[in-house]
């Protein structure tokens, strides 16, 4: 009997190392593929490993404007970054741990609102844009996205875990409401905004189908809408846009790899609870 | 007196409130709220380039009756319910074998199988396309050297197989965050009760049906609905992969709307779709709720 599961627990080992070849390959071949010359890409049996390293692939990715692409990635996430922690742990805080009037039905229409898709109101949204005169600008992404409100959700189970007396505390000595939420609430909510900061860049990062509707010149493309650009292009240089995919997976896969623990939390602490 | 004061109080603190919550509440209403509305009402004109006319409720007659609707209802029906359950298995599947193990393994495979979601829909659309392609891709190639089919098959191009070409690659861009759940709910389910029931001579099995399984319910229906919202909204997958063809097999209503609205502009249609959409949605969401009660703790 104990052998059996023994056994088994080997057997689950084995297909749990096959399941995670299959979910890192996609990664590693792009990584793999951009070095390769277009004819290996094609080849098959496939190169595993490029025998022979070129940097044509990126020569000719160079050709089109990716690095402004990288930059209008990097400019979108971390501006919707900013605004998102700075307005969400505002509203965070006061919904966890002040009573007004009107606290309990904000409440449930944000958590309404976060279970409906985006998608369905990215038509009105457009137009909205366009009104505005941000379409086709990375504010056009940016300003929309700051509305979800995911962040305030995340930002009030995080200030849930402020003590209390320690607010109390602070108003008999004195301190004004501003001073009490930067000097007191913010230390103990930290590990909640570098959650929500890391959770927000990576899903910025990731919106195709936003930057898609929103976007149109060349030059003002994030970098996946460019390479999905490239695709239709290129259709069948797999090694251009293989680099381009590189340029656009490495950064944000670099992010997720150093700040992973604080996106676990996040994760966690945004499932339910409420 | 005494209630007077308080209602100062109340006041008070509610003119701060509101103070902190203004610039979240601005955008709040300008990009969700007001589009919400303007969603709903446009969705009762026929809407487009040339212009805007009420129409009542034609467009979504129009819309129960257009075969490329149903169409897509019956696509996007396919994937929720063939990845909804996959999802769930698998996951629980690798956070079961995960959970106990040294945190540096467990954190390890936690990443392998976000990677997916992290690399990004159209990187990783990118591999897929050439791991489907009917010439040079690696699919064909592998089951033509293992002796399994004689001649290439257009993956994405096969009305037989496109629609699971797609599930696949959605379930492997589905399950990073369920696993990331249930390693932690697993971790949460209390040590006495597991202990006190192997000291009763329960086998493996039974602990894990008797006394985990019940307590993960909470975090599996939440897994649920947000594998079903996900799939109800597959879209980038399609229109990268796709583009709705062979004859709309992988046509979802998400993809269907997104031509409505930007390739054939008839706004007013494509908003009633996302209206109906948005019913839907929330409708699984308020079942949710109301079975959840709003009491987990992870």
């Amino acid at each position: 009997m104990k052998k059996k599961t023994r056994l088994l627990d080997q057997l689950s080992m084995l297909l749990l190392l096959f399941l995670s070849i299959i979910f890192i390959f996609p990664f590693y071949w792009i990584l793999t593929g951009a070095f390769k010359s277009q004819k290996v890409t094609v080849t098959l049996p496939p190169e595993w490993w490029p025998m022979s390293p070129t940097l044509e692939n990126f020569h000719k990715l160079f050709q089109n404007p990716a690095l402004q692409w990288l930059f209008n990635s990097v400019f979108i996430s971390g501006m919707t970054l900013i605004i998102v922690c700075v307005t969400a742990s505002m509203a965070g805080y006061v919904l966890a741990k002040k009573r007004f009037y009107g606290d309990k039905l904000l409440f449930s229409i944000f958590v309404f609102a976060m279970a409906l898709p985006k998608q369905v109101i990215l038509v009105p949204l457009m137009k909205l844009v366009s009104f505005m005169g941000i379409h086709d600008t990375s504010w056009a992404i940016i300003l929309p996205l700051c509305g979800w409100p995911f962040g305030i959700f995340l930002m009030k189970q995080f200030s849930e875990n402020v003590p209390t007396e320690l607010l109390e505390a602070a108003k008999i000595d004195g301190s004004g409401e501003i001073l009490t939420f930067t000097n007191i609430v913010m230390p103990i909510v930290k590990p909640g905004l570098g959650a929500l900061a890391i959770f927000t860049f990576i899903n910025t990062w990731n919106d195709y189908f936003m930057q898609l509707v929103m976007l149109n010149s060349r030059t003002k493309l994030t970098i996946s809408l460019g390479v999905a650009t490239l695709q239709q292009e290129f259709s069948t240089n797999y090694g251009v846009i293989m680099a381009g995919a590189a340029l656009a997976a490495v950064p944000i896969v670099a992010v997720f790899l150093l700040f992973q623990n604080y996106f676990t939390q996040g994760i966690t602490m945004g499932a339910v609870k409420g | 007196m005494r209630p007077k004061k308080i209602n100062k109080i109340r006041m008070r603190e509610t003119l701060v409130s509101y103070a902190f919550l203004a610039p979240a509440l601005l955008f709040f209403l300008g990009f969700v709220l007001v589009p919400m509305g303007m969603g709903v009402v446009t969705s009762l004109f026929r809407y487009n380039m040339k212009g805007m006319t009420f129409v009542g409720l034609s467009n979504y007659i129009a819309m129960f009756q257009d075969p490329v609707w149903q169409k897509s209802l019956v696509n996007t029906l396919f994937l929720v319910v063939g990845s909804v359950p996959l999802t769930v298995f698998f996951s629980l599947f690798v956070a079961a074998l995960t959970y106990e193990k040294h945190p540096v393994t467990r954190s390890f495979f936690r990443c392998v199988f976000f990677l997916p979601v992290v690399t990004g829909t159209v990187a990783v659309t990118v591999v897929w396309k050439w791991i489907y392609d009917p010439l040079n891709g690696i699919l064909n190639w592998m089951l033509k050297s293992m002796n399994l089919i004689q001649r290439n098959i257009m993956w994405t191009g096969d009305k037989k197989y496109a629609l699971w070409a797609i599930l696949i690659i959605l379930i492997t861009t589905s399950v990073g965050q369920p696993i990331i759940l249930y390693i932690a709910s697993l971790g949460n389910v209390p040590k006495d009760y597991v202990e006190a029931a192997q000291v009763d001579g329960a086998n493996d099995l039974q602990v894990f049906w008797r006394i985990k399984w019940p307590s993960l319910l909470p975090t599996t229906l939440y897994i649920v609905v947000i594998t079903t919202i996900n799939s109800f909204q597959c879209f980038s997958l399609i229109q990268l992969l796709t583009s709705g063809g062979p004859n709309y097999r992988t046509t979802t209503i998400m993809y269907y709307l997104y031509e409505t609205a930007f390739k054939r502009f008839e706004y007013g249609f494509a908003n009633a779709m996302g209206v109906v959409l948005a019913l839907i949605i929330g409708a699984i969401s308020f079942v949710q709720f109301k079975a959840l009660g709003g009491d987990v703790e992870y």
